[in-house]
């Protein structure tokens, strides 16, 4: 016998296209203008600190920094589809996502200034710490979800990861727990093309990134990643039916800068392919759709540039103004000091510290 | 020729490639991009994708499938991008390329170098600064070893690939760009397993390795010590006949390493002084190493690494 056991798809949604024009038939309706012209105002909020930051470790201000620049439809929409209560489980890229929850900016800084104390993330904020380890915050964003639906809290999680971090078995593990458990989990994977230098072609052999939930039995979508209102409604979608367990969301999108501050990217990919990206930048589009409609002008534009780089600036002097505490880095490992770490600190304090001072 | 470390390991896996085409470089970013500290540059356009190759994203694949490899005729030399994301491959290592040779009385041989970047001071990113040499070490099985200059890296690195033994290969980086050297053009080897005299003197023993040896030396000279410095190269099997022999000469031993001081090779190597050396000695051994604490953010590292006082006041208390 020879017969078929299994089939699957995978859809692509795209509402808003790169020239400004809407899909009227998928235009959700509990979407107003108000929205729109939010989400439009985070994406150029952080794409304007993106710029910042970039500035600032250029001048030697903060350590190495991943821009986010080209991705700001799929976070900021992700974002604002979150409820109150929702939390995330970001990677080292997600500064959008924390900017549209909330987070402090000056607090943001001091962790691109490298100090612990930018990982203090207001309970409001709903975010969890920003991981470098490559997937490996998916098993986590599993369990978090697992201890929603424990508590029996009506609270779903987003998870983080690039496309190269689809390839991570944390990754498969992850999602194969949460599809057996039926957590609310919404993994979101930023397929920005490229893991560092290496291309999305050879992270695998797949043709979706997507369709890697199929094999763990869960819902799967892709998605235009540069179309902030497609990444709104498929994650406000998923969020809505996380009661009934978990979905992959591929978010289709373009890693415009380099992949951090200590990399160049023209060792490796050509400039042709990041102009052909350019034409479908996330935040023109709304811009020309926000412009059809009169709902922004040059004078609305102006006043916000202005406002942002105000918060911006403001919470750069704040940050600067941070004096660290290194006995922190001893108060901080257990619940508890021990005898022997204490006596460590006493040490260090005498010679390590002392010459830090001088 | 003149070299860092970062061209003297490239000059090494280039010449590895030459005179054997069973060796194959592979890991993340390796092939164009030539490994983000540029330690695989050139390789691939000289040598093709088929040995030079960037694999997906993820570790224990890569590790796994160097096993494989190893144990089929092939000398793999993967690339961990650093350290910390080594992790990710723990269980490969430690439970198979570790274990292979003993679980079948040497019928199965695993000759394969991982090299990785460790160690901290660069102000980087979290898991970027580990210095994982104890774990390695601990396993047995494994060959741990950690250079400290370019010509010592180029030689280890020779030797390690000609060896049938899993290598662990830890290359500092804040060594990388430090300073050159004038080593061979041709291939020469680095004993394995046989630490190297980085000065000799007579009233105290330094042991030390990777980045700490340039600290130590720079302490002993300006302190115009008459010291021993030990610096190990390989961190196992451990060169204990140089150990010992300089410990019952000197009678006082400091042993220094920026890898976290509890549980350390600081311990081991001191265990062993105690076990031959003991009542040949004038101070207790006494251990430097960073604090027993996960590598702090780059903002607070330089209050965690140990720096020239730290190691100062050790020599003072074993000279006291
Ligand atoms: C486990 C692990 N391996 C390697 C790295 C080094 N590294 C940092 S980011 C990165 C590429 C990540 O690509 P992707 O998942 O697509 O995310 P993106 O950087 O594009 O946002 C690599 C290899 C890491 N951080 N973690
Ligand atoms: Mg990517």
């Amino acid at each position: 016998m020879l017969k078929k056991v299994f089939e699957g798809s995978v859809d692509y949604l795209q509402i808003l296209d790169e020239n400004g024009n809407i899909d009227a038939a998928l235009l959700p309706s509990y979407l107003d203008d108000a929205k729109v012209v939010e989400m439009y105002k985070l994406m150029s909020f952080a794409r304007a600190l993106d710029a910042k930051v970039l500035s600032l470790q250029r001048q030697g201000r903060v350590a190495t920094y991943a821009p986010l620049v080209g991705q700001e439809a799929t976070q900021i929409g992700s974002a604002l589809a979150m409820r109150k209560d929702d939390l995330f489980v970001p990677n080292f890229r997600q500064h959008g996502v924390f900017l549209a929850r909330g987070m402090p900016i000056d607090v943001m800084v001091l962790g691109w200034k490298g100090f612990e104390e930018g990982n203090i993330i207001p309970k409001e904020v709903g975010g969890f710490p920003m991981i470098i380890p490559v997937s490996t915050q998916m098993p986590h964003g599993a369990g978090i979800a697992f201890a929603q639906k424990y508590l029996k809290k009506d609270v779903a999680v987003l998870a983080y990861v690039g496309d190269g971090g689809t390839s991570e078995g944390d990754f498969y593990e992850a999602l194969n727990f949460a599809g057996v458990f039926k957590v609310p989990l919404v993994a979101i994977i930023e397929n920005n093309q490229w893991a560092i230098s290496v291309p999305r072609n050879r992270q695998s052999a797949a043709q979706t990134l997507a369709q890697k939930g199929i094999a763990a039995g869960i819902k799967v979508l892709q998605v235009d990643g540069n179309d902030v209102i497609a990444v709104y409604k498929a994650v406000k979608d998923a969020i809505d039916n996380s009661k009934d367990g978990p979905m992959l969301i591929e978010c289709v999108t373009y890693r415009m800068s380099m992949h951090t501050t200590a990399d160049d990217p023209t060792r490796y990919r050509s400039d042709d392919e990041v102009e052909v990206w350019k034409k479908r930048d996330p935040i023109m589009r709304v811009r020309t759709y926000l412009n059809a409609k009169n709902l922004w002008n040059d004078s609305l534009e102006s006043q916000m540039q202005n406002e942002q780089k105000k918060a911006i600036d403001d919470a750069v002097e704040k940050a600067e103004k941070f004096v660290p505490d290194p006995k922190s880095i001893f108060e901080h490992v257990y619940s508890f000091m021990p005898q022997t770490l204490k006596e460590e600190m006493d040490y260090a304090v005498e010679s390590n510290f002392f010459m830090e001072k001088k | 020729m003149q070299a860092n470390m970062v061209s003297a390991i490239n000059n090494a896996l280039e010449l590895l490639m030459k005179e054997n085409d069973k060796v194959v470089v592979f890991g993340e970013d390796v092939g164009k991009d030539g490994g983000v500290f540029r330690v695989t540059d050139g390789l691939q356009a000289k040598f093709g994708p088929d040995r030079v190759f960037d694999t997906p994203l993820a570790e224990s694949v890569i590790m796994g499938s160097a096993i494989g490899m190893a144990m089929s005729g092939l000398r793999p030399i993967p690339e961990m991008q650093f350290a910390g994301f080594m992790f990710l491959a723990f269980s490969q290592l430690v439970n198979h390329a570790a274990r292979f040779r003993s679980r079948t009385r040497s019928n199965l041989k695993v000759p394969l170098v991982v090299r990785t970047p460790v160690s901290g001071g660069v102000r980087t990113l979290e898991h970027h600064s580990e210095s994982p040499e104890a774990f390695y070490s601990h396993a047995g099985g494994l060959i741990v070893v950690e250079p400290s200059n370019p010509y010592d890296a180029k030689g280890l690195m020779i030797k390690a690939s000609h060896l049938d033994d899993p290598v662990v290969f830890l290359e500092p980086t804040k060594l990388y760009r430090l300073f050159k050297q004038e080593i061979p053009d041709e291939m020469y080897e680095v004993p394995i397993g046989k630490a190297a005299m980085a000065s000799e003197g007579e009233d105290l023993t330094i042991i030390t390795y990777g980045t700490m040896v340039q600290v130590v030396k720079d302490v002993v000279s300006k302190r115009n010590l008459s010291a021993d410095v030990v610096d190990l190269r390989t961190i196992n099997p451990i060169d204990e006949e140089t150990i010992i022999n300089s410990a019952k000469k000197t009678g006082r031993v400091v042993i220094v390493h920026e890898a976290p001081l509890s549980f350390g090779a600081g311990a081991e190597i001191a265990a062993r002084i105690a076990e031959k050396a003991i009542f040949e000695l004038d101070a207790p051994v006494i251990r430097v190493g960073s604090d027993s604490l996960p590598y702090p953010f780059p903002g607070y590292e330089n209050y965690y690494i140990p720096n020239e006082l730290k190691i100062s006041k050790a020599i003072d208390r074993v000279l006291e």
